[in-house]
């Protein structure tokens, strides 16, 4: 968009941020100088900058830092999960539907319109509030609002590669469907399923912390940035960080995914609007 | 046309139809509302009373064909918890939820439009770096916790704005903002886009050859042409909008659609969260309507298609 060499320069910055949250994820227990759910309530609300708790405490005395790095495990986790589940079940829905047509496309199409006429997050919160709360349900409900997607923009890369010549050429010579449909059009449609996921990967991080701040999704005292964000409204009077650094924490993470997302679109795909 | 607006019509109706039994066997599956509802120390014999006179003994399709009849004219039955019309007390706060939404789509053109314009006409220039960097910062900064910062400088350190219920326009401010943020950003940067991929087209050279002033060239010549994916976009966040409102109403204690839908989820009082789905379909479905049709006026080469169709 800003022309090739910023391009670069932004998805390099996005890759940095996205490397610096998959760290922490990753090494949170080495980094964590405490446990993340262990209260000490003698150093309850304590500043940032005290000493052995450099973005302070929280009002039981958990070490922010640590809830913040643990947080990043969590958001990752589910993020991955999600994006992993709705790539997989989406796709190879909408590879099915464009490829076979039929009935099934038709009802599976009925199914995406009717999710699609309701705000996604509003449907993931919708689902959850049903499901129940928790780790496990709110990946399921992330996926159940967020596979749809997938199934469309599969569908539509399928129709039109269904109707290229090496595609037409492979059926004539005698190939049978399944191999037609995994080794010629499968390769063809993958860079939009990838440049989907990364697009749709930091929605679903943030639509889980939206659901957990509005008391849904993963419950205190895990240590997810939704919920604690949700936990710091009721101190926003004296304890600023509380809320600050975890939301901080959430808006760089969302923002180098959507750096790469960006720059995979317009390496991959870019004629793509998602 | 008219058999267009009518078979759009009916898909209408159909999706919204297929949304409110999606909706309906969810929530029964989702467990048992009056156990939720009812005080602890009840006993067993009031329990099955309470579920006898809601109707959750009967046989699950009686109940999926009662409340079909009864959403077909407008009754989702009372609310568990203000015993009230469900779905007249949802209409009671969409004004609320309107005048939210009003107040950040208006927000959104005047800044996004402008601003995505600006940048695709003085591309590369300090104005394109500055716009596009909000842009970006924008759409990665979550609405809930951007509207937590702006509570805590302007109310908590500054006082100068209410931290939320409604009132007077000072109330307006942070709620719309935060709203905005993320749609802004998009909207900005798809502008940004749009018009820079007309401003190559030839007629566009042709409008400078013949000598317009450059504000006509920008203002009728690329910016129309350029109108469509902006359109699409405005509808499609127009509706998206409607979901950030469950967020921003919930922060602001904004006393709308969003904030009542959260409170009914969370209080498992299943009418209303029915009769809002019903609602918000509705809405949502009704801008995308309005968005196609929006297409012919920007577009004539569309209308012949729809006239097809």
């Amino acid at each position: 968009m800003i022309g090739r060499l910023e391009r670069h320069a932004l998805g390099v910055l996005g890759l940095f941020l996205t490397s610096v949250t998959l760290v922490a994820a990753l090494a949170a227990p080495l980094l964590a100088p405490h446990d993340p759910v262990k209260s000490d309530f003698v150093a309850s609300l304590k500043p940032p900058g005290t000493p052995g708790h450099v973005l302070g405490t929280d009002q039981l005395g958990r070490d922010l830092y640590s809830r913040v790095l643990y947080g990043a495990r969590i958001a990752l986790f589910i993020g991955f999960c999600t994006v992993l589940l709705t790539a997989v079940v989406g796709g190879l829905l909408g590879l099915l539907a464009g490829f076979f047509g039929g009935w099934p496309e038709t009802v599976l199409m009925r199914i995406a319109d009717v999710q699609l006429s309701f705000p996604f997050v509003l449907l993931a919160l919708t689902i959850n509030a049903i499901v129940g709360l928790g780790l496990r349900n709110i990946i399921i409900s992330l996926s159940a609002a967020g596979w749809v997607v997938y199934a469309r923009v599969v569908r539509g890369e399928v129709l039109s590669v269904k109707q290229r010549d090496f595609v037409q050429a492979a059926a004539a010579l005698g190939t049978g469907r399944a191999r037609v449909l995994f080794r010629h059009v499968l390769p063809n449609v993958a860079p939009s399923i990838i440049v989907v996921a990364s697009l749709q990967f930091s929605q679903f991080i943030v639509a889980e912390a939206a659901i957990s701040f509005l008391g849904f999704g993963v419950q205190p005292p895990t240590p997810a940035w939704g919920s604690m964000l949700s936990e710091s409204r009721d101190f926003l009077y004296v304890a600023w960080w509380l809320a600050a650094f975890p939301g901080m924490a959430l808006a760089l993470t969302a923002l180098g995914i959507n750096l790469v997302g960006d720059w995979l679109r317009d390496v991959l795909d870019p004629k793509l609007r998602v | 046309m008219r058999a267009y607006l009518l078979s759009r019509l009916g898909q209408t109706a159909l999706v919204i139809f297929l949304a409110l039994t999606a909706v309906f066997f969810l929530v029964r599956l989702g467990g048992d509302p009056v156990i939720l509802f009812l005080p602890m120390d009840i006993q067993a014999k009031d329990i099955n009373e309470f579920r006898q006179r809601l109707g959750f003994n009967d046989p699950l399709i009686t109940q999926y064909g009662r409340f079909i009849g009864g959403a077909a004219l407008g009754n989702f039955g009372e609310s568990l918890r203000y015993k009230q019309d469900a779905l007249r007390l949802v209409l009671e706060r969409l004004p609320a939820t309107l005048a939210l939404a009003g107040a950040a789509l208006l927000l959104t053109a005047c800044l996004a439009i402008p601003a995505g314009v600006l940048s695709a006409v003085r591309r590369g220039s300090l104005w394109d770096y500055v716009g596009m960097t909000g842009a970006v910062l924008g759409q990665a900064i979550p609405g809930f916790w951007l509207g937590l910062m702006l509570i805590y400088l302007f109310s908590v350190r500054l006082g100068w704005l209410p931290t939320g219920g409604t009132g007077g326009i000072a109330h307006f401010i942070m709620p719309s903002a935060v709203l905005a943020s993320f749609y802004a950003a998009r909207m900005a940067r798809l502008t940004r886009s749009s018009v820079l991929e007309t401003l190559r087209e030839e007629y566009v050279l042709t409008a400078r050859a013949k000598g317009l002033a450059e504000w006509v060239v920008i203002a009728k010549h690329a910016l129309k042409n350029s109108a469509i994916p902006i359109v699409t976009l405005a509808g499609l966040e127009t509706g998206q909008l409607l979901g950030g409102a469950v967020i921003t109403e919930t922060i602001f204690a904004w006393p709308g659609v969003g904030r009542l839908t959260v409170q009914a989820l969370l209080n498992r009082d299943f009418p209303v969260v029915l009769a809002a789905v019903f609602l918000i379909s509705v809405t949502y479905t009704l801008i995308n309507l309005g968005v196609d049709l929006l297409y012919g006026w920007l577009d004539p080469r569309t209308r012949r298609e729809a006239d097809a169709a």
